[in-house]
């Protein structure tokens, strides 16, 4: 389904949150997507009628539960071309996703390799873990730099990736930017040098096609409420033989196979990375997510994002004193950060939504970036969806235009 | 939709920040303090002239939102003569007393950073 303008009104519809907020303009859609009614019953039903615990229950409901968790795990297997749904394994979040990797990793990467590269746009989710894992681990870490333009210099890279590297982690799409990284080229430096490749896929799955073996990574992650699911459920991705040799991440029920009292055998992949009880209404929430997001297409949700950036950025490009933070649109998703020279991204953010729009303000959990960018006090974001169309765009810009006339 | 801000950037809040008062430096302070609030990355430097445990002259410094921008002007206009101990005494309510605004949860920090800076140069000696 190609959208446009008139199909995303209609495609709005779907969205009840639109409907009990009249008027409301979401363009948060970076930090939590919005939730389409087909979401919204796929939870309700699964509570009125068929709530169980999964594993182990004889009787028909459980079935019907695992049955429909099980599901849900082929679904995303397929979503993003995974070899087989054991390579699915279900977290909290992205950021668990990663710190699973974190607490985990150092099972399988060999004592020579003493390094771990990422890069300066990298979200908190993916540097704090790795700053932990670095000292537990007496390791390195190294960052990519920037170019001018706001995308990875591939030129750095190639010289901070070395025999040495044990992990090359990054951002698939920048939070804060937009910019979409050419992980394909540095997931091919990375192999040749022998190291592991981890991807934080949590703004670039949402938004388009995703194919893990295309990739070529051994890890990616992402959450299900920043594409249309619940909170409280994520996916990380990884190779089955990678997945089989790491130790279990937490412990306790569901994730073994045999327990004496002073042993334990673990399960196979993926339960031997889900201990305890899973959420498991969420899970098959978001595989009604992905059913409606296939439904109208990536490439179309893609190209749709596209056409609404390119716009706002030629309508922002003519604006005086606002300082853009963006590669363009063929290098980005649909997402811009912003400042108006001299107004604090809070004070933004405040009048804007006395207009009934919704913006980020702040250093998006990505201070160190924040420094780069010379923007001490954070900037705004604006993030769309498939969802939003022209007019959200026009009221945000003279929203933007009435907030300049106040403060000169 | 509810309007939080709604009162929040009126004409008075706005004049003082477009034109601060008492914004700068002082040649010899007897007091100084900087607060940072790292999260929103806002910054005030707090200069302070006291004499016989009074304030005899504040001026103040820095960047950050409409809010803690303002808060700073108020608070220094408000303290200039007052005393030491009844300085130490003032707390959120006199804040927004001086600024007359809903302030919301989430910009408390920003509204109270110059008081923070007030207090901390006090504590110095």
């Amino acid at each position: 389904m190609k959208i446009n303008n008139s199909i995303a009104k209609k495609l709005k519809k779907d969205f009840p949150i639109f409907k009990k907020n009249r008027g409301l303009v979401y363009l948060d859609n970076a930090a939590t997507s919005q939730r389409p009614k087909q979401v919204i019953d796929s939870v309700k039903s699964f509570s009125e009628r068929d709530n169980a615990n999964i594993h182990r229950g004889l009787y028909t409901l459980a079935e019907r539960a695992m049955q429909n968790y099980d599901n849900s795990r082929k679904v995303i297997a397929k979503f993003i071309n995974a070899g087989s749904s054991e390579e699915i394994i279900f977290t909290k979040n992205t950021t668990e996703a990663i710190n699973l990797l974190s607490y985990t990793l150092n099972s399988i990467i060999p004592k020579k390799k003493t390094e771990i590269v990422l890069t300066e746009m990298e979200h908190h989710s993916n540097l704090i873990p790795w700053q932990q894992f670095a000292k537990k681990n007496k390791m390195k870490l190294k960052f990519i730099k920037m170019n001018s333009d706001f995308t990875l210099d591939i030129d750095d890279a190639a010289k901070k990736i070395t025999k040495k590297t044990a992990i090359v982690t990054m951002v698939h799409v920048s939070n804060v930017l937009g910019t979409v990284n050419p992980i394909e080229k540095i997931i091919s430096i990375a192999k040749k040098q022998g190291a592991l490749t981890v991807i934080d896929a949590a703004q670039s799955v949402p938004h388009m096609k995703v194919d893990v073996k295309k990739l070529g990574c051994d890890f990616l992650a992402f959450s299900s409420h920043k594409m249309l699911g619940p909170t409280g459920i994520g996916v990380l991705y990884g190779r089955k033989e990678l997945l089989k040799k790491m130790s279990p991440f937490l412990f306790g029920g569901g994730m073994i196979k045999k327990v004496d009292l002073e042993n334990a055998e673990w399960a196979d992949i993926p339960e031997k990375f889900e201990a305890g009880t899973q959420c498991i209404s969420e899970s098959i929430a978001l595989a009604q997510a992905i059913k409606y997001l296939e439904k109208i297409g990536m490439e179309n949700i893609e190209r749709w994002e596209k056409i609404l950036l390119r716009y706002a950025l030629m309508k922002m490009n003519k604006i005086s004193g606002l300082e853009i933070y963006n590669p363009e649109y063929d290098k980005s998703i649909g997402l811009i950060s912003f400042n108006l020279i001299g107004i604090h991204p809070h004070d933004v953010a405040q009048i804007m939504n006395e207009d009934g729009i919704a913006i980020r303000p702040g250093h998006q959990c990505a201070m160190p970036l924040m420094k780069i960018l010379g923007a001490p006090g954070g900037v705004c974001r604006a993030s769309f969806y498939f969802y939003n169309t022209f007019e959200d765009i026009d009221k945000m810009i003279s929203s933007i235009l009435k907030i300049k006339k106040k403060f000169s | 939709m509810e309007k939080i801000s709604d009162e929040l950037y009126r004409e008075h809040i706005l004049d003082l920040y477009k034109s601060p008062a008492n914004f700068g430096e002082l040649k010899n302070p007897t007091h100084k303090h900087t607060e940072t609030n790292s999260s929103c990355g806002d910054e005030i430097t707090i200069n302070l002239v006291m004499e016989n445990e009074k304030v005899r002259d504040v001026k103040f410094s820095g960047s950050g939102c409409v809010i803690s921008l303002v808060s700073a002007s108020l608070l220094t206009k408000k303290i200039k003569g007052m005393k030491i101990q009844d300085i130490q005494k003032m707390d959120k309510s006199d804040i927004i007393k001086l600024l007359k605004i809903k302030v919301n949860p989430a910009r408390m920090k920003c509204a109270l950073l110059s008081l923070k800076a007030v207090k901390s140069a006090l504590e110095k000696k």
